[in-house]
């Protein structure tokens, strides 16, 4: 069986930051993996290792400058990579559902997966869609929110168990080929082996370009425009000790006693 | 082209919030384009459910009687018929685990713009404004789209909709394509219990990923003994293992209303901030000042934790 997994470096912000038009400053932003794509790849990668699936692929959209994140997934065990770019992408202030959609799908035919793993969510944008969007494309099945999965995948159905809110789990079986859009917690992402990276350099990464996946530049002509970008207005009437860290202790004791709550 | 088809959410016997909210929001949308709210229940007691829903403001109720619980293909086989019959200008559904579900789905069979986790909207009949959160809660952004468009709601954000609505009450038609229906839902189980109820505790010390390494965990079991209360985390902390599911807070952990809740070390995202916004008295203990927890904190003292616990527990000892 083959996987593929779906991953997307997201932009992390500093506690301090700035605003320009619609984005944040680039000097306040850093890189990192999506941590919901980090339990995807684990989650495939155990798979691989319980001798149910035979190859793990990534694949994402994205510049050049995310292979080093990418290369994160092949170091925790992923075989190969591939990441689609194009200069029609290069401008693109929002890439939408839709986009994504129409993009990812063009890998996974080429590629022809059992099974997509994706991340309930992007920690940045948190559109929370991509994996549903793309399983309907295909015409897959598939489930959202998945906090297990049965390894053993007998008979062409994923048992899962979807989060649903306030501590219930949902019991579902999904009919293979299906996205399985994964929740944090599912497993422990592993933290990648010296050896894991040395190698990881050294494992394909293939760069595609739109044409390549058999997509239309006008894939990036958004029907949504991002306006806006603002701090959210605080409505809070917090106040905010200052001083020391024993002197702020000290404040925040006096109202602990002061509620009665010290001992 | 200037309905709004919004549709209710519900899990075994009851109706969640959101679907009286959703009634508001899909209202004061209705008002602007000038059309009908729409407002679809499927599966379940629907007859019962519509009875509930019928709120000031919705103008029709279609009821689809098919199963018991959530099953998406039902969903968005029923939602992309009505969607047909009725052509709204917006479908509107809940940003719940089980809207995330099939919304997208929809969207993409319909060939329509999605926006997600929207904690506003405004229309003019034509542009549709919407306000969501990027980067866990840190900014805010509008985005506008012309026409049609699929957006769910964040739940909490519109207020319920109340008083005693004239909506038609109908049984809608849906020819349910059994052979398309590729998941079962087998039934639901319950998680987090155990002996600790942190739903019961008067002051709650919660830790969050500022923690960052398991042992250090140490001085936030010594601040709570010192205070004689209990610990209970966001879910980072759960997830690696550190702490049982029982001690998570939030979303898909326990809503909690402690006396005091003293967030150490915890951004405040909304799926944690659902779990204990009702706190009495909350204490945010976060080196940045921006966190979305300090909208919500009472108090606060923007300083390391590492350095502030150990002052306050030895107050107490
Ligand atoms: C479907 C779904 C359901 C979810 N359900 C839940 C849920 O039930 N409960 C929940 O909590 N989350 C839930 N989440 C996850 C949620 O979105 C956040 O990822 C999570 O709450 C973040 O936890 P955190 O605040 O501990 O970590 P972070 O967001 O990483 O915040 C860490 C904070 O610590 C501060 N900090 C760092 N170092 C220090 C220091 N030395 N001293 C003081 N402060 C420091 C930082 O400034 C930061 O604000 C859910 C997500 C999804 C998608
Ligand atoms: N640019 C991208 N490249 C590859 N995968 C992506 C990309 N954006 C989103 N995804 C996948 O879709 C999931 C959900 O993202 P989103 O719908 O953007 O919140 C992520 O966890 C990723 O697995």
């Amino acid at each position: 069986m083959k996987i593929l997994v779906t991953v997307k470096e997201v932009a992390t912000v500093e506690d301090e930051f700035e605003i320009e038009g619609t984005e944040i400053a680039d000097q306040y932003l850093g890189a990192d993996l999506n941590e919901w794509d980090d339990y995807a790849v684990e989650e495939a990668v155990q798979l691989q290792e319980a001798g149910i699936a035979d190859e793990v692929v990534t694949v994402t959209i994205g510049p050049e400058d995310c292979e080093q994140t990418i290369r994160q997934a092949l170091a925790k065990g992923a075989d190969r990579a591939v990441r689609v770019w194009d200069d029609a992408l290069e401008d693109v202030d929002l890439l939408d559902v839709e986009a994504k959609t129409e993009i990812l799908r063009g890998v996974v035919e080429e590629e022809d997966p059992d099974l997509v793993l994706s991340g309930v969510q992007s920690g940045d944008d948190s559109w929370g869609a991509t994996g549903v969007s793309l399983a309907e494309e295909l015409g897959f099945e598939w489930a959202a929110v998945v906090n297990h999965l049965e390894h053993d995948l007998d008979d062409g159905i994923a048992s899962v168990r979807r989060e649903l809110e306030g501590g219930v789990e949902e019991l579902t079986d999904v009919e293979l080929p299906a996205v399985l859009t994964i929740q944090t917690g599912i497993n422990e992402p592993r933290y990648a082996s010296l050896r894991g990276i040395r190698q990881a350099q050294r494992k394909p990464l293939d760069v595609q370009t739109l044409a390549d996946v058999g997509v239309d530049e006008t894939v990036v002509d958004s029907d949504l425009e991002l306006t806006d970008m603002y701090e959210p207005e605080s409505e809070s009437d917090v106040t905010v000790w200052e001083g020391s860290a024993e002197e702020t202790a000290g404040e925040l004791a006096d109202l602990l006693e002061e509620k009665g709550v010290a001992p | 082209m200037s309905d709004v088809l919004a549709v209710a959410d519900h899990r075994r016997g009851d109706l969640r919030d959101v679907s009286y909210e959703i009634i508001t929001a899909g209202r004061e949308l209705a008002d602007e384009t000038g059309g009908d709210l729409h407002l679809a229940v499927i599966s379940g007691t629907v007859d019962e459910f519509a009875e509930k829903l019928d709120r000031e403001g919705v103008d029709a109720i279609h009821t689809v009687d098919y199963g018991e619980e959530f099953n998406h293909g039902v969903y968005a086989q029923t939602v992309t018929q009505l969607y047909d019959d009725l052509a709204p200008q917006y479908v509107l559904t809940p940003n719940s685990v089980n809207g995330l579900d099939y919304a997208p789905a929809v969207a993409n069979e319909l060939g329509l713009p999605l926006v997600t986790d929207t904690v506003g909207l405004e229309t003019d009949g034509d542009t549709l404004t919407a306000t969501r959160e990027m980067y866990g809660g840190k900014v805010e952004t509008t985005t506008e789209l012309e026409g049609q468009a699929v957006v769910t709601i964040r739940g909490a954000e519109w207020p319920a909709a109340d008083g005693t609505g004239d909506a038609t009450i109908e049984a809608f038609d849906v020819d349910v394509d059994e052979d398309a229906l590729g998941t079962t839902v087998n039934g639901f189980e319950e998680v987090g219990g155990g002996d600790v109820d942190i739903g019961e505790a008067d002051v709650l010390v919660s830790v969050g990923r500022g923690i960052e390494e398991e042992e250090n965990l140490e001085i936030i079991e010594e601040l709570a003994d010192a205070l004689d209360a209990t610990v209970s985390a966001s879910r980072p902390i759960v997830d690696n293992g550190w702490l049982p599911k029982n001690r998570q807070v939030g979303q898909s952990g326990k809503v909690v209303t402690p006396d005091v809740y003293v967030a150490i070390g915890i951004s405040g995202a909304v799926q944690h901030v659902a779990g204990m916004k009702g706190s009495d008295t909350i204490v945010a203990i976060n080196t940045d000042p921006n966190a979305p927890i300090m909208d919500i904190a009472d108090y606060a003292i923007t300083d390391d934790l590492f350095d502030v616990v150990p002052a306050l527990t030895e107050r107490f000892q």
